[in-house]
């Protein structure tokens, strides 16, 4: 099953309320994914570092700072719950072998100039809780309840993916190709670190990322990704909706002046500001749907 | 008498509509703030007006027998699904699976429907004023489909006895759907459907009928190497 959501804001008087409006459609959506949840949130940060949400898994974040600083120049490191968020100069490549070398435990789960990425196992509303969410601003955001099908309840194996810059995914649906596309993306230099099948959904659209714009991206992956899915994928600048021409799996947006806002049901909406004067519509299937993009 | 979801659980509503005290003559409910919420009104038995103030969920009067259900909003997947008389009025657009396998009374959805309105349906009248997705009317038996604006891919898909009314245009049909000749019986027929639903600046001879060309109903030896 598992529910997916996103709000994309145009105006930017509700920068401060997003990780609420973010927070509650995620707990509206605890009945269609109760194993884990996550979230992406993009915020408006004048930033020249690279900023590294990593996942500490039982590592301690004294241990972690103290070993992490000898490592690299470290900017600033600040702990939210289990995850940390590294802001340095270091680039993706040096931060990936310090990790792979000396923090063998700790998982990179996305980076980026703007993205911070929370992800965990648990019941969505104890997600929300323990990363805060609620106080989170910023300028749009996404974010997955999973329901468990093709692969392990982990973090890895938890929603959104990101496999490139500021990019991430989240994904209602299950891909029937993924195997054969992962060999294929791994012979082109694509690293994964789970077995699941939206991992392979965010390392095709990395990868044909770095030819194409988002939305040619999506359309090309309406022919290449094989299965069931309604995807929502996040960028710097914004996100877009892709639905596969089944569209078996749901999908509701609404539209104000003040907001976009997407989720599996409306019910996940149904708290956020102005909503019943809001332009409400299904995305058609296999059309792709951007903002801000 | 008013039946506010923020006050009452779904349950209770739910239960208060299925279980009417026959004794009261209070025959007419309003539902405050759904917000979403699947399966309300679900169930129904007996004959009761009810209006549903705002958008709601899943298999929206679901099962209903005799009542009659109006939506001031959208409604989600499955409205009216399995429902074998009474009406539901949804002023909306309505979500996939509208009025599946529903067997009889009648289903208006003033808006759009998505894909496959009227899915298995076997005997309601679904009337929609706008347009529906692909594959509507899929393996439908019987009944009436009247689609006001256009219809999507593969209509009337494996279609059995099913009349489909469409006024635009249909973006493809489905194995064994055709159109077929609009004649006095059905205009008759297709004329009261519309009274039914209230459509006055439509008239019977602005649509097209398409129904079964019944070669998929029996095993043909000639097609074995197709299956």
């Amino acid at each position: 099953m598992c529910g997916i959501v996103g709000i994309y804001l145009k105006s930017s008087k509700l920068e401060k309320s997003l990780g609420k409006m973010l927070s509650g459609m995620l707990v509206n959506m605890e009945s269609r994914g109760p194993d884990s949840a996550g979230f992406a949130i993009y915020k408006n940060e004048k930033n020249k570092d690279y900023k590294y949400s990593l996942c500490l898994s039982g590592v301690n974040f004294e241990t972690f700072k103290k070993q992490i600083s000898k490592e690299i120049k470290v900017a600033s490191l600040v702990k939210n719950s289990d995850h940390v968020i590294l802001k340095t100069k270091e680039k993706p490549s040096k931060i990936n072998e310090v990790l792979s070398i000396k923090f063998k435990n700790v998982s990179l789960v996305g980076y980026g100039k703007s993205i911070e990425i929370f992800k965990q196992v648990g019941n969505p509303s104890d997600v929300v809780k323990k990363f805060n969410l609620n106080e989170f601003s910023g300028t749009h955001g996404i974010g997955h309840t999973r329901m468990a099908t093709e692969s392990a309840i982990t973090t890895d194996g938890s929603h959104p993916y990101s496999t490139g810059e500021d990019e991430c995914i989240v994904h209602n649906g299950s891909l029937s190709n993924h195997n054969n596309l992962r060999r294929k993306l791994v012979k082109n230099g694509s690293v994964f670190k789970s077995e699941n099948d939206t991992e392979v959904a965010a390392g095709y659209i990395s990868d044909s990322l770095k030819n194409k714009n988002l939305k040619d991206t999506l359309k090309s992956g309406l022919n290449d990704l094989d299965g069931f899915y309604t995807f929502i994928t996040g960028t710097r600048k914004g996100f877009a909706v892709l639905r596969d021409e089944i569209a078996c799996k749901p999908a509701v947006i609404a539209e104000t002046k003040d907001y976009v806002a997407i989720a599996s049901e409306f019910q996940a909406m149904a708290h956020l500001p102005n909503v019943n004067q809001a332009k409400i519509f299904e995305p058609e299937p296999g059309v792709v749907y951007s903002w801000g993009n | 008498m008013i039946l506010d979801l923020k006050k009452l659980e779904l349950r209770k509503v739910n239960d208060t509509l299925q279980n009417l005290e026959r004794k009261k003559n209070d025959r007419s409910f309003t539902v405050l703030n759904p917000e979403g919420s699947h399966a309300v009104c679900a169930g129904l038995t007996d004959d009761l007006d009810v209006t549903i103030k705002g958008h709601v969920g899943y298999y929206c009067a679901g099962m209903n027998q005799n009542a009659h259900v109006t939506v001031e909003g959208n409604v989600g997947t499955g409205v009216g699904e399995n429902m074998m008389s009474g009406t539901v009025h949804v002023k909306g657009n309505a979500s996939q699976s509208a009025g599946a396998t529903a067997h009889g009374g009648l289903l208006i959805v003033d808006g759009d429907t998505s894909s496959r309105c009227g899915i298995s349906m076997k005997g309601i009248d679904i009337i929609v004023k706008g347009s529906v997705g692909h594959m509507s009317a899929f393996m439908a038996q019987s009944g009436n489909l009247v689609v006001c604006g256009n219809a999507g891919e593969a209509l009337g898909d494996s279609l059995y006895e099913t009349d489909i009314y469409v006024r635009g245009k249909v973006r493809s049909l489905g194995a064994d759907c055709v159109e077929k000749k609009m004649d006095n019986k059905h205009t008759k027929k297709l004329d009261k459907l519309l009274k039914k639903a209230n459509i006055k600046n439509f008239k019977a001879r602005d649509f097209k009928r398409y129904g079964s060309s019944r070669k998929l109903y029996n095993f043909n030896i000639d097609n074995v190497s197709n299956y």
